[in-house]
């Protein structure tokens, strides 16, 4: 939320830090009106400008100094009545002089001209917007600049905002924008939504973009500073108009999915004392019924357009099992399990593994799941990872095997860096002396 | 943040006057730009108040009262949900509608939902904790955190 957003302004006093390019912080309530229409207008804007001068570094600078313009212009005028249109006619007008200071061809300028003319925001710059994402969320950017490049143009956040979200100083992220623009410029990276064998990779970094923003925002939605977290809410936006924009794709829709059924928990992931509480625990009677209900029909979109095998499908049909078990009884370990077995054939990774494990001993049994671990254990890859001797702990206090149980605990405490968990494996640790050896 | 936006009842909707295939069709248009905002979230039309009945509440007494109820302007026609950035954007977004009875008069009332943060903030450190799915995530983010060198 953008009061969100800023709120945090008034104790940080980032506004040293803004940028030449960016317009001021729109503190004053008349501008918060003038922000908001920018929220809205922003990205059709950028994508409607992009389509014609190609370039849309160039096409953001073109539409920051219109909101200028309207910070500018608006408190005292109003906010006209079609104001895209508006910030639309300005940055036309700032590009067709930008171009003649430049080339000074007045053919060139005529010929920019006439396409500027055919730029409105109608139905079309919808279109233009679908060309927007991929385009910021080129590979030939960092996956850092992609998130970057997204929320300033895609969501129409200020670069202090972005540089809050990702914890980093103001300069840096303006910095990491500029480049970005540089380099799709540089690249010559062409403003379409890619088709035929290019489409697949280039949707997969739309998607790995979206949904890294969600958990950059889920991982701090307990932390201190609201401004992390509201990053859930803008990969959530981000992605209902991705599955609006490109409804045929399957894994659009898995992605709003497991979004949806994931934030449809945060409110009761912590206590009243901001405690953790997990899953199992969690008073479902707080989950979220308005995003599941769209989460799980997101899935069944998914599904329904043959994507059941698809990545973030995958894990939308393991969060809605959890969805759908109205206490932590009725939870289907058995189809979960399942779930994280499609899901380490579609994207192999030894924590999936670890979370297949654990379905599994919910499903079949403790004995079954250190079967899974122990393999786990064998190939290496988890070995500086804390949860794989907690999870293994676990099975071996459930198999009665206390003493094997309180080292792994003490290993795993010894792992990690998080004080409140270090305390709890050692708490454990030391349970497993009050057990009899078995 | 999400608002309900509440659509007021009019004399015509009271009626169950549906509005012109015009007022619907510019309506269509107006929900599909939201939906492709990614701000829309839930949206629906309710019937008449003479379909619908209170139940009044007195101590430990129920009464249930059928409609139609009297005070038109107080009543409900309809509502949606917004997902929003500011009560301000969901101003601008309601301004923006069409009038669904056009050249008549009607109200809209936007409403803030309560949110968690409403409840108070909660504290810091309770970041790190494996809860099935979400421990993917966390993994993702930090195979992320790898790849930018730390930054």
């Amino acid at each position: 939320m953008i009061t969100g957003w800023l709120r945090p302004s008034a104790r940080c006093g980032w506004v040293h830090d803004v940028p030449a390019a960016d317009p001021p912080p729109a503190d004053p309530p008349a501008n918060r009106a003038v922000e908001a229409v920018w929220r809205i207008e922003a990205a059709r804007l950028i994508a409607g400008l992009a389509r014609v001068v190609r370039d849309v570094g160039r096409a953001e600078d073109l539409a920051q100094d219109a909101l200028v313009a309207a910070l500018e212009q608006w408190p005292a005028s109003g906010i006209p009545d079609n104001p895209g249109a508006w910030l639309m006619a300005v940055a036309k007008r700032r590009a067709v002089d930008g171009l003649r200071r430049e080339v000074r061809l007045a053919s060139k300028v005529a010929e920019l001209g006439r396409d500027l003319a055919t730029v409105e925001l109608d139905l079309d710059v919808e279109d233009d917007v679908l060309r927007l994402m991929f385009t910021a969320c080129h590979p030939v950017l960092t996956p850092p600049a992609r998130a970057a490049l997204t929320l300033k143009m895609l969501a129409g956040l200020r670069t202090e905002e972005i540089a809050r979200a990702f914890l980093v100083p103001t300069p840096t992220m303006a910095q990491r924008i500029v480049r970005a623009k540089k380099t799709l410029a540089d690249a010559r990276v062409p403003f379409e939504v890619p088709t035929g064998a290019e489409l697949s990779p280039r949707l997969a970094s739309v998607l790995g973009v979206v949904y890294l923003l969600f958990n950059e925002g889920y991982s701090a939605t307990a932390g201190p500073d609201l401004l992390r977290p509201a990053l859930c809410d803008e990969a959530m936006r981000l992605g209902r108009i991705l599955a609006a924009l490109a409804p045929h794709e399957p894994e659009a829709h898995g992605l709003l999915a497991l979004m949806e059924l994931q934030a449809s928990r945060l409110r009761s992931r912590t206590d009243a004392t901001g405690e953790i509480v997990t899953l199992l625990d969690q008073d479902r009677t707080r989950w979220d019924r308005l995003l599941i209900g769209r989460g799980l029909s997101a899935l069944d979109r998914a599904v329904e357009l043959g994507g059941e095998t698809g990545k973030y499908a995958v894990q939308a049909a393991i969060a809605a099992c959890h969805a759908r078990a109205h206490t932590a009884d009725d939870t289907d370990w058995g189809r979960i399990a399942d779930l994280y077995g499609v899901l380490a054939q579609v994207a192999p990774s030894p924590v999936i593994e670890l979370n297949r494990a654990v379905a599994v001993s919910m499903a079949d049994g403790p004995a079954a799941a250190l079967a899974l671990v122990d393999a786990l254990v064998e190939t290496k890859a988890l070995a500086r990872y804390h949860l794989l001797p907690a999870v293994r702990a676990d099975l071996l206090v459930k198999l009665a095997r206390p003493d094997e149980a309180r080292a792994e605990f003490e290993r795993a405490a010894a792992l990690t860096d998080n004080n409140r968990e270090r305390d709890l494996l050692l708490t454990r640790a030391k349970a497993c002396d009050a057990t009899p050896t078995g | 943040m999400r608002v309900m936006v509440l659509g007021k009842a009019t004399v015509e909707s009271e009626a169950g006057q549906l509005p012109s295939m015009e007022a619907l069709e510019a309506m269509g248009r107006y929900n599909e730009e939201v939906v492709k905002a990614g701000v829309l979230v839930a949206a629906d039309g309710l019937h008449p108040s003479s379909r619908g009945v209170r139940v009044h509440f007195d101590g430990d007494d129920r009464t249930v009262v059928d409609g139609p109820f009297a005070e038109t302007k107080e009543l409900i026609a309809g509502y949606s949900i917004l997902e929003v950035a500011s009560l301000e954007e969901a101003v601008e977004w309601v301004k923006r509608s069409p009038n669904l009875m056009p050249g008549g008069v009607g109200e809209v009332e936007i409403r803030p939902i309560f949110e968690a943060a409403d409840f108070g903030e909660v504290s810091e450190e309770v970041l790190a904790q494996a809860d099935g799915v979400g421990e993917l995530g966390r993994a993702n983010v930090a195979k992320w955190r790898a790849e930018q060198g730390g930054n």
